[in-house]
Order: C-alpha cells, then structure tokens, then sequence
C-alpha cells in the first residue's frame, strides 16, 4: 500500500506499470472485490461525468441564479474561432465549468474528489479526449490515476475546504487531473508527479470564501482555472521540467498552510469574497429566497 | 490511514452541490436513521462550524433530512426532502450552535418516536466521506461504510470475549473495534465493524449471552 507520492512513483516505476494500475491493484486487495467490478464501477462514474458535462453545455441555471450558462458562452466563442489562449484549453475550462453550473444547480455529478472541485478532472479528460484519442479503458484509467493522487493528498493533508480552505479542494483537483493527463499522454510516473507537484505549488493559499455559502461563486470559476493550470503544468512536467520542491513536500506545506488559515477562509462564508460588499448583498438576497422557501 | 478506497476520492455520485455539506450530510443522516432502526416522527439537528454558518446554501438541511427519509447520495429527491418528510409526519427541527466543535462539520441529531429515542453525533471530513463520533453519550469512530454491529453491555469481564467468541465461531471477521463507556462498571459499548454482513440468528445468539443488553446491526 502506497502512503505518499514517492511510493507511489516507485511502485509503478519498479513495476513498469502505470500509476493507474497501482491504484487498481490496491483497490483490489483492500476491498477483495474483483477487477471487472472495481473497473465496472468506474465506468460508472465516467458515465455520470460525461452525463453532466453534456448536460451543462446545453445551459443550466442555479436556483438562485448566481451560476450558469457561461459554459455555453466559451463554447460560442471557441466556435467563433477567435480564442487567444487555444481550443483545448478553453474546451477544458469550458467542460469544467460545465460540470460545476450543474452541480450549484443540485444535479448529478461524481465528486472528483469533492462536488465543489469535480469540474477539473472531467473538464481536462474530456478536452484532452479529443487530441489524445484514448480508449475508453484509458479514459476509466485517467480516472485511477487522479484517484491515486487524490488518495495520498486525502490521507496526508486535507480534501476538505472547511478544513483546508479551496487549496485542498480545487487545488488537490487541478493536481490530480495534472498527473493523469501526463500519464494518458504517454510521460513517465515521475513526470506525473512533478506535474502534480507544479500544480498543486500555484493554488497554495487559494481559501474558500463562497458567497453566502454556496457552492458556485467563486468556485465555478476556480474549477476553470484549475483546469487551466493542470493542462499548463501537465505541459510542462512533458517538456522535462521539474518541481524544486518535491510533490510530498508540496502537499505536505499544503496541509500546514490550511491548519493556520483562519477559520473565516475556510468555507463559512465570513470572509475574503462572501465578506465583500457585493458578496454580503447576494447573501441577504439569497437568504431572504431560500428562507421563504424552506419554511 | 482516513480514506482507504478510490472511490472516496472519484465519487461519490451525488446530487450537488457539496460533497461534505450535502453527500456527506446526506450519509450522516442515514446512518442516524439506521441506528434508528426506522423512521423517526421527531427529528432535532443541531449544526456547528461551517455547517451551521452554510447549511442553507449548501442544501445541508435537505441533505440531513433526504438521508433520515433512508436516501441515498444520489436520490433526485433530496432537494424536496423537507417537504416529503412534513408529508410523512415528520417534525423537524434545525438549530444553528455557536460552539466550537474539534471538527468544524459537525452534526448532533436527536431522534425519536415517542417510545424511543436516540441522539447521534457525525462529522463530515471531506469528499463525502464522514465518521460517526458519538451515540447516546459513548465515542465512537464508525465510518458507516462497513457493516457493523452495536452492543450495549455491562461492563463486567469477558463480556467482549463472549461476543467475539460467537463472531468466531461464525467465521466473521472484525475490520475494526472499539469499546467505550461513561464509567467503570456501568453500561458500555461495543461498535464492531465487519467484513461481512451479519446474519439474524447471529444477532440473536448474541442478544442471549450475560450482561448484554442490546445489540443493533448496521449496515450501509
């Protein structure tokens, strides 16, 4: 059983396996359920997210009207052909998006590796889909990878943002899905985890600060960029760049940084955004909504 | 180690919008009722650190309440939870606490049915994941997701031998364990989580043995 990234690393590397593998293998022994249903059950779960990324490219609106339709404007404007910074990475910050206006707007999603964050690994493999053209294994496998990540980040830091603030969630997912594009592209379990390690660096003290505590401003948004920075790192972990630090260590000052975040950035809406003028004036506006609703 | 399965990380498949403050609300609320053993007529949530500053936002209320109503994370009918427990008779009661709690998603629920009643305290620690950390008084560490067995017992010596004699006996096998109790010689508890589902008859067997007073199974 891998209990950090440099385990992880070496057991695939040792094996020659991917690093998706491992975590099937793991999984495997743990629960004695068998591959296909292990492999089966993922399917699902891939299901969900195409599921949910085609239903947001259609426009859904939250309930309070805060969150949706702005995956349908980046397609548009992909369409338009005038983008600056490149199809795929706005087709992957356009999926991500997608995903997040329909869980705010209460529909169906897989977290990844929670619902406030689950745009970023769905976005990115369903971009990186159409330039990679992976099997549907490897796409069930891109998925082991992100969990294998994933997994070592929930058991030494934090995937909560009450806990750790968006950092832990956003920024575990940008990382996640780094390292999983890196392997679908062919680079080394190394190189996925120096991906991950670059990542995870740029979202250090990102906090959680929703407006009136919902799930949807700032964090569609942040599920954008954070699909944006795993494609940007994914690329450079494959030109051969490496992170100074190593990705332990990352994660590691990760989990220290949201044990000394105050309390009011840690996901309950008292300060950084939700305590902004504007945000403050959503919040009377949205309580005075759902307070008629609930009673 | 907190997570132990991949599917803690990629899942769950839920209803949105938060794994912690929905998904995991919405298991904690299960498990309640599973304890329970069925449906209350009166529930009281209490709700501390961020799920009592967010809940509304974040659809916990509903949540809670959609897992009481035995729903899964993904049941389409969360969102009408409150309602659909108003039609069922069902009086429900939120309260919004101001003390700090070691977890900052914490949920105490009280439950009853006017014969009976329980009180059960959960966090939600991320990803949908929770733990059950409380019941009636006793601490406990149960994850909810493994089945498991509840035995209220005196706490005399060799009365947790005897249970795990008749789990041997069976071929069960004990994942995890952990005893408890408010003061020496009085009523104590064992949470046993299992490998495998435990039958009736093993639960009647059990029912039977000196100084214990009451087993309840739970089972995701």
């Amino acid at each position: 059983m891998f209990r950090n990234v440099a385990e992880l690393v070496e057991l695939a590397e040792s094996q020659n396996v991917k690093i998706a593998e491992i975590m099937i293998q793991q999984e495997i022994d743990i629960t004695g359920v068998t591959r296909e249903e292990i492999m089966g059950k993922m399917d699902r779960n891939l299901t969900v997210m195409e599921e949910a990324v085609e239903r947001g490219l259609k426009g859904v609106q939250s309930v309070t009207g805060l969150t949706g339709g702005d995956a349908v404007l980046l397609q548009n404007y992909i369409q338009s052909g005038k983008s600056l910074s490149g199809n795929l990475i706005l087709d992957a910050v356009s999926k991500a998006v997608a995903t997040n206006e329909v869980n705010a707007a209460m529909g169906t999603i897989c977290a990844t590796p929670t619902a406030g964050s689950a745009g970023v690994v769905p976005g990115t493999l369903f971009a990186v889909q159409n330039k990679l053209n992976p099997t549907r294994k490897e796409m069930i496998e891109f998925l082991f990878t992100s969990g294998a990540f994933g997994f070592v980040v929930a058991n030494n830091a934090s995937i909560s943002g009450a806990a750790g603030g968006c950092q832990a969630e956003v920024g575990s997912a940008s990382g996640m899905a780094a390292a999983a594009i890196v392997e679908m592209a062919g680079g080394t379990p190394s190189q996925a985890a120096e991906a991950m390690a670059i990542t995870l660096k740029n979202m250090l003290g990102l906090v959680c600060d929703p407006v009136a505590g919902l799930v949807e401003v700032p964090c569609v948004k942040r599920n954008a960029m954070g699909a944006a920075n795993a494609m940007i790192a994914a690329d450079m972990a494959l030109a051969g760049i490496t992170s100074r630090i190593p990705c332990d260590e990352v994660i590691d000052a990760m989990y220290k940084i949201g044990q000394t975040m105050p309390v009011a950035l840690r996901e309950t809406a008292q300060g950084g955004l939700a305590a902004t003028p504007t945000g403050r004036e959503l919040e009377a506006k949205i309580f005075g909504i759902a307070l008629n609703k609930s009673e | 180690m907190k997570y132990k399965s991949v599917f803690d990380i990629i899942g769950p498949v839920m209803i949105g919008p938060s794994s912690s403050h929905t998904a995991g609300a919405a298991r904690i609320g299960r498990v309640a009722r599973t304890l329970f053993g069925k449906q209350p007529t009166k529930v009281v949530v209490s709700l501390y650190g961020s799920f009592a500053q967010t809940y509304k936002g974040h659809g916990t209320d509903v949540a809670l309440i959609g897992g009481i109503l035995d729903f899964d994370t993904f049941d389409q009918r969360i969102p009408q939870s409150l309602d659909l427990a108003k039609k069922e008779g069902m009086d429900v009661t939120f309260v919004e606490e101001a003390a700090i709690t070691d977890h900052p998603n914490t949920a105490r629920i009280k439950m009853s049915d006017g014969l009976k009643e329980i009180e059960v305290v959960g966090i939600s620690i991320g990803g949908g994941k929770i733990q059950i950390t409380e019941l009636n008084g006793f601490e406990l560490n149960l994850s909810g997701m493994n089945p498991a067995i509840l035995v209220v017992h005196n706490d005399r010596f060799g009365a947790i031998a005897t249970v795990t004699n008749i789990l041997m006996k069976h071929s069960i096998n004990i994942g995890h364990m952990e005893v408890s109790r408010k003061e020496r010689g009085e009523v104590a508890l064992m949470a046993i989580e299992m490998d495998t589902n435990i039958e009736d008859d093993v639960i009647e067997e059990l029912k039977t043995l000196p100084h214990i007073i009451q087993v309840t199974r739970m089972v995701e």
